[in-house]
């Protein structure tokens, strides 16, 4: 781990425990909680108390220990308002805990604060829900459609995401740690970048390819009426797109399927 | 009252440890509909319908991924209560019996309205919770900050439980009394159901890659080809 070239040499015999020289015990429980930080997600601060939470267990080691004037304060300025994405908010934690260890002024450490909110925000949504989260759940949807076991496609598709989720939480927490407040030259890499224009490509191949399998297997054996419903799903998702903003799919097809089951039901 | 092979309390169960994983913990997609419909099926015997359903669910998924602060379906215990509906008729995968899949994947997606609605409610349950407390954080509690962060988890546990819960008790007697005045053919009815489901799928995919460079291309390509495995098949 590198020092900070910019923190005071005040700061560094006050504050001597370096962000990513933290126990490994630490790290874990950092880690564990990150997998928690939305659990009291609200409209209100969003994930504030949720980084008020994961940074507490390395707040302890701050001068003073655990209830300390110091522990106080930083607790108290982590749990304010706060946005993220959830995989990528390690990032600030890690960050913030670093800052905070560093014996960083206090509003340098709300204004760096402050401005992490929108890029980890954007950047993991574009990254993991619209790019990585589709393209494993259409290579899960590819398999079945192949005729997978159940256990293989179901197996599969948690131990792909997952590497990935927990690459990037485990990735976003050491980034956070290592480089503190620099951290906004690792959130330029190529991975984050390029990475969600990668993952679209192939999720489109992969989505294409398994709509008509998948269609296939759930009809079932017999393909005299599979024509018919590729061509409805085609004009159908044309429609969609061009209704795009103004209307969302799965409610239209809770209502047709709802007057369809009516139908069923009362002729 | 007729309950699940599993019982009713290890089906909610496991609907609420799902509903978990939606956002509180540990968003491991344990929820997507793909996983959850399957486990339900499997916790009733029957892994392999659970599966089918759970796909089904899985192409209406795609539309409502979780962007940000977004309003969303709950997908984890909806696909819980889906799966144990199909699995609970149909049995083995080729069963194909009449209506089945309409009335389960109709309950599914409407409790994961309800569950959606339910999670908003706990978000402002949780504000509510959270601006109660304002002078504790502004004050550096870690008790409260803990506190909250348990709350909310416990909360969030309890209402995957609740709705998984109720969506059973409902739907079970709902479904049998539909099904026993069910007047379209078996194939017909599953195809209007697929055909819904991946039209949401194809509009879905579609807006998530048109702003890619060359993966509209690359979408016709896939297409061509599963058609082609398709016909080789």
């Amino acid at each position: 781990m590198t020092a900070r070239a910019d923190a005071s040499p005040g700061a560094a015999t006050a504050f001597p425990d370096r962000g990513a020289a933290l126990p490994l015990g630490l790290k874990a429980s950092i880690f564990l909680r990150l997998l928690a930080i939305q659990a009291s997600w609200n409209y209100e601060i969003l994930l504030g108390t949720g980084i008020g939470f994961c940074t507490e267990p390395a707040l302890r080691r701050l001068p003073g220990g655990k209830g300390g004037p110091a522990y106080r304060a930083a607790l108290a300025r982590h749990s304010q308002y706060f946005n993220a994405h959830p995989y990528l908010a390690g990032v600030a934690v890690g960050a913030l805990i670093r800052a905070e260890l560093d014996g960083e002024p206090p509003a340098r450490i709300e204004r760096f604060r402050t401005a992490l909110c929108g890029p980890l925000g954007s950047v993991g949504d574009r990254l993991v829900w619209a790019a990585w989260l589709p393209l494993c759940s259409m290579l899960a949807l590819l398999a079945f459609g192949l005729g997978g076991d159940p256990w293989l496609v179901v197996g599969g598709f948690l131990v792909l995401y997952n590497v990935g989720h927990l690459a990037l939480r485990g990735w976003a927490l050491h980034v956070g740690l290592s480089r503190g407040m620099k951290v906004a030259h690792a959130l330029g890499g190529p991975v984050l970048r390029q990475g969600p224009q990668w993952l679209g490509q192939a999720g489109a191949f992969v989505g294409g390819a398994a709509l008509p399998l998948a269609l296939a297997r759930v009809i079932g054996p017999g393909r005299t009426l599979l024509g018919g419903v590729v061509i409805a799903v085609m004009a159908g998702a044309i429609l969609l797109t061009r209704l795009h903003g103004r209307v969302e799919g799965w409610r239209l097809a809770l209502a047709a399927l709802a007057a369809f089951v009516l139908y069923s039901i009362a002729r | 009252m007729i309950a699940p092979p599993a019982g009713l309390l290890p089906t909610a169960l496991l609907g609420a440890i799902l509903g978990l994983d939606v956002v509180s913990f540990p968003q491991a997609m344990l929820s997507r509909p793909l996983v959850a419909a399957t486990l339900a099926g499997a916790l009733n015997g029957h892994v392999e319908t659970g599966l089918v359903i759970g796909a089904t669910l899985e192409l209406f998924a795609l539309e409502t991924l979780p962007f940000g602060a977004s309003r969303y379906p709950e997908w984890g215990s909806a696909a819980v209560v889906a799966g144990t509906l199909f699995s609970m008729t149909e049995g083995l995968e080729t069963a194909m019996l009449p209506g089945t899949m309409c009335i389960a994947v109709l309950f599914g997606i409407a409790t994961s309205w309800v569950g959606g609605r339910s999670m908003v409610l706990l978000r402002q349950v949780n504000g509510r919770l959270a601006r109660r407390h304002i002078e504790d954080l502004a004050a550096g509690s870690s008790r409260t900050v803990i506190g909250l962060q348990l709350t909310g988890l416990a909360a969030d546990f309890t209402r995957g439980f609740v709705l998984t819960l109720a969506a059973l008790l409902v739907t079970i007697p709902a479904q049998m009394a539909a099904l026993s005045h069910w007047h379209t053919a078996p194939r017909e009815s599953r195809a209007v159901v697929v055909a819904l489901a991946a039209t949401v799928a194809g509009g879905a995919v579609w807006r998530l890659v048109h702003g890619v460079p060359r993966a509209q291309w690359l979408f016709l390509a896939g297409l061509l080809v599963g058609l082609a495995a398709l016909g080789v098949a």
